[in-house]
């Protein structure tokens, strides 16, 4: 092969990975990624059933209802609206009422979401961006939550 | 009274860096050597300042000295010694001055090692490498000091975050860090040899020790971490493509592609500018991945106390550093030459490949990684990109990589032949296929990918060995160990880290089998595990040092004889009311029995999340082996001989800046 082909046969093997490449994440990018929706945008109907979605607000105070067969039933609320969220399985350690949470996972016809996953936190005092947004959107975010790791 | 003299310290090793920065590039404009002299020793005397600021805070630590804001908010006088320790940077403004610390570090051990270059490229190289300390010294003394006084001292700290309460947080960090920012010692290499005009095989020479080096340490942190992920988390996963793990996959991915396409450049001259540009996108992505993890931009699992308005300070430093490099960069890459050439089948040819996957496996981690943060900037959207995406893209650009390993050793450089190439491994092929077949009929049949998985893995490590069995095999039977004893230490450094990337395929092959039981169990009930027998004994409540913890006990059989007895619990810290899982493992070979308990129903019965995980250490044992071959590689005599007499050759050729 002359110099030129060579140079040639490089750069067009490369440039056919970065295609395949590029379609790949493409193709990913259009099918794999979760939307983050609040309670509101939830009742709003902004989300079809059968969509995998994230669900992100507080737990409600006095909604946890653990079932046998390690079924748990909550209520995800951003303080305007809620949604009722069923899951099977251990819930993260810092799981708890009236504290951030998001769970992952599609909703039933019914309106009810049933979670595939719940999101650990590894601080108490963290709270998802997501939902910290979310929550001020309605108003009732209290800088509390965030405070403590702050200046004293 | 000490921590002001470390507070002092700081700030003077910050006047160092900016004269460590300026006067050997004014030095290298005049040709002026006494001015260039002045850099090696700026840099030790830097190290010292930053050293004694680090230790003074470490000392305001281990004697709790509450009256620092940071000891204060990250430190608990019952705190374990070691945990008091740990905690210098087990938050944000410590593990800053850690960074600065081993930058500062890196720079003293070149200005030591390094007498033997010329003057104004060691010069140059330190000055770039003061520039980057002062920029992060200063963001550490204006945005985040870690030496504020509290005017009324608290009695008691507010404990570190509990997850943080392990020996791990000991090693991880630091082990990280040492990957990132040993990369900014090649950066500074790369900007000096722009500078200075001379990019060529010395300079590969030169840098080759340093990157090995970071690339040792980042895969070592890399893997701890998951390590330590995988056993303190209490849900058995090892990797979440969390953008934290991320921004260190990155510059690890471009930073093994800048191993391998230094070698090129050493031995044949040629890719020279990607090489410089490598080691200008792997310290960005370093310096990309601090300011990830210390902004808060992202929602990680890492996300330990943040701060986005110091974000936008490292943001700054980010973009002049990136910005500047790739500035400099493109002003002199046009007057770099070609260099070797090559036909697209050889070794050159087979380091462009591996670079090539290497780097678009990182471009499609950083689009992953950054695409959520860019689509809530331009359409306010939130979206998440997790695991599936990563699978479907930087795990798919392995495979041809991992195919091509064996075969791109067998090439020869310049002109190769491929059907030689394979005909040489297929023994490697056949022998993998049979054994997965074998495997296949014992487990009576399992998933596709997953068998695939292990014959590539198994394929890996017998195509690497291939090169030492061939080596060994050309003189007879009685030349074999003299044969192998002649084999150079470098050809064992790549069989060995070849051999463990195979053995980590085999660990994740291995995660396709695991048997997984999340039950809810009552004292004496039994359960099987994977051949075992488990039975819940109890709980009871055991009080530690700073926690109080409550024990489920377990008995595990095989058959009727006790194999172990394992003890998970949960743990709740004293001043910060947090829960944490404590996991009770049991090992047999390099697999492991995982046991994490939920909450205490009932007062007696237990939620349960119980593993067998076959083969689940082989994927931190496979990041250790590739290590140790990068160890014995940094060993290896070519490079402690070769690289002085490299630069002698180069130094007539003057400064051409």
């Amino acid at each position: 092969m002359t110099r030129k082909q060579k140079r040639l046969a490089l750069i067009g093997g490369i440039g056919v990975v970065l295609a395949l490449a590029v379609g790949l994440i493409l193709t990913a990018l259009r099918d794999q990624i979760v939307f983050f929706r609040s309670p509101t945008e939830v009742v709003q109907g902004k989300v079809k059933p059968g969509d995998s979605f994230r669900l992100g607000g507080l737990v409600e105070k006095g909604s946890v209802n653990k079932e046998s067969g390690q079924i748990v039933r909550f209520v995800v609320t951003d303080g305007a609206n809620a949604v009722k969220v069923t899951f099977t399985g251990l819930l993260p350690d810092l799981f708890r009422e009236g504290q951030g949470v998001v769970a992952e996972g599609k909703l039933d016809p019914a309106g009810q979401f049933t979670a595939s996953n719940v999101l650990a936190k590894h601080d108490e005092n963290y709270m998802p961006r997501e939902v910290a947004d979310s929550l001020k959107k309605q108003g009732v975010w209290r800088d509390d939550a965030g405070s403590k790791g702050a200046k004293p | 009274m000490i921590v002001e003299l470390g507070h002092f310290a700081l700030v003077m090793a910050l006047v160092v860096a900016l004269f460590q920065a300026s006067v050997p590039l004014w030095g290298a404009l005049r040709q002026d050597d006494v001015l260039l002299r002045l850099a090696p020793r700026a840099a030790i005397l830097q190290f010292i300042l930053v050293a004694m600021a680090f230790s003074a805070l470490t000392w305001a630590f281990l004697t709790s000295d509450f009256s620092v804001a940071n000891v204060f908010q990250n430190s608990h006088s019952l705190k374990p010694l070691i945990y008091k320790w740990s905690g210098v940077w087990g938050n944000h403004e410590g593990s800053m001055l850690l960074w600065v610390l081993i930058l500062a570090l890196f720079g003293a051990a070149v200005a030591v090692s390094s007498g033997h270059l010329p003057e104004d490229m060691l010069g140059v190289t330190l000055a770039v490498q003061a520039m980057v300390a002062a920029a992060f010294i200063a963001f550490l003394v204006f945005a985040s000091n870690p030496f504020l006084r509290i005017l009324a001292a608290p009695f008691e700290g507010q404990g570190l975050n509990p997850v943080l309460q392990d020996p791990g947080l000991a090693i991880h960090p630091p082990l990280l860090y040492l990957g990132y920012v040993g990369f900014s010692i090649v950066f500074s290499f790369a900007a000096a040899a722009l500078i200075l005009g001379r990019v060529d095989a010395a300079f590969a020479r030169m840098v080759r020790p340093w990157t090995l080096a970071a690339w040792i340490v980042l895969t070592l942190g890399i893997a701890m971490g998951s390590y330590w992920a995988y056993y303190e988390l209490g849900w058995g996963g090892y990797w979440f493509w969390d953008p934290v793990e991320n921004a260190s996959l990155m510059p690890w991915l471009t930073g093994t592609a800048l191993l391998h396409s230094a070698i090129v450049m050493e031995k044949r001259e040629a890719l020279k500018t990607w090489t410089i540009l490598l080691a200008i996108v792997t310290f960005s992505l370093s310096l990309l991945g601090t300011f990830l993890v210390r902004s808060g931009v992202l929602t990680s699992v890492h996300a330990f106390a943040v701060d986005p308005e110091r974000g936008l300070f490292i943001l700054a430093i980010l973009i002049a550093f990136i910005g500047g490099s790739l500035f400099l960069f493109a002003m002199r890459a046009s007057a770099m030459d070609g260099g070797g050439l090559f036909a697209p089948i050889s070794r050159e040819g087979a380091l462009v490949f591996n670079n090539l996957f290497l780097s678009v496996a990182a471009l499609a981690v950083f689009i992953g990684t950054l695409y959520p943060l860019l689509l809530e900037a331009l359409t306010g959207a939130k979206i998440s990109v997790g695991a599936p995406f990563f699978n479907l893209t930087a795990v798919p650009l392995m495979i041809p990589l991992f195919i091509a390993i064996p075969i791109g050793q067998k090439l020869a450089w310049k002109r190769g032949n491929l059907a030689g190439a394979v005909q040489r491994i297929w023994w490697a092929l056949a022998l993998a296929l049979t054994l997965t077949a074998g495997v296949n009929f014992m487990i009576g049949g399992g998933p596709v990918l997953a068998l695939a998985a292990i014959a590539l893995g198994l394929y890996l490590v017998f195509g690497a060995l291939d090169e030492l069995v061939d080596r060994a095999s050309r003189g007879g039977a009685s030349m074999v160990s003299a044969r192998l004893r002649a084999i150079p230490r470098s050809v064992y450094a790549m069989v060995i880290a070849h051999a463990g990337a195979g053995i980590m395929v085999l660990g994740l092959a291995g995660t396709a089998f695991e048997q997984e039981r999340i039950v809810a169990v009552k004292p004496g009930q039994t359960i099987t595990l994977g051949g075992y027998l488990l039975t819940f004994k109890g709980i009871s409540n055991q009080p530690g040092p700073n926690y109080l913890a409550t024990a489920a006990r377990f008995e595990l059989r095989d058959g009727a004889t006790l194999v172990a007895e394992l003890v998970p619990a949960k743990r709740v810290y004293i001043g910060r009311q947090m829960p944490t899982s404590e996991t009770a493992r049991y090992r047999h070979g390099f697999s492991e029995v995982y046991l994490a308990i939920g909450e205490v129903q009932d007062d007696t019965s237990v939620d349960l999340r119980a593993y067998n995980k076959p083969f689940v250490l082989f994927i931190w044992l496979g990041p250790l082996i590739m290590g140790i071959g990068g160890m014995l590689s940094l060993s290896d005599r070519r490079l402690r001989v070769g690289a002085p007499r490299q630069a002698q050759r180069a130094k007539p050729q003057g400064a051409a800046a």
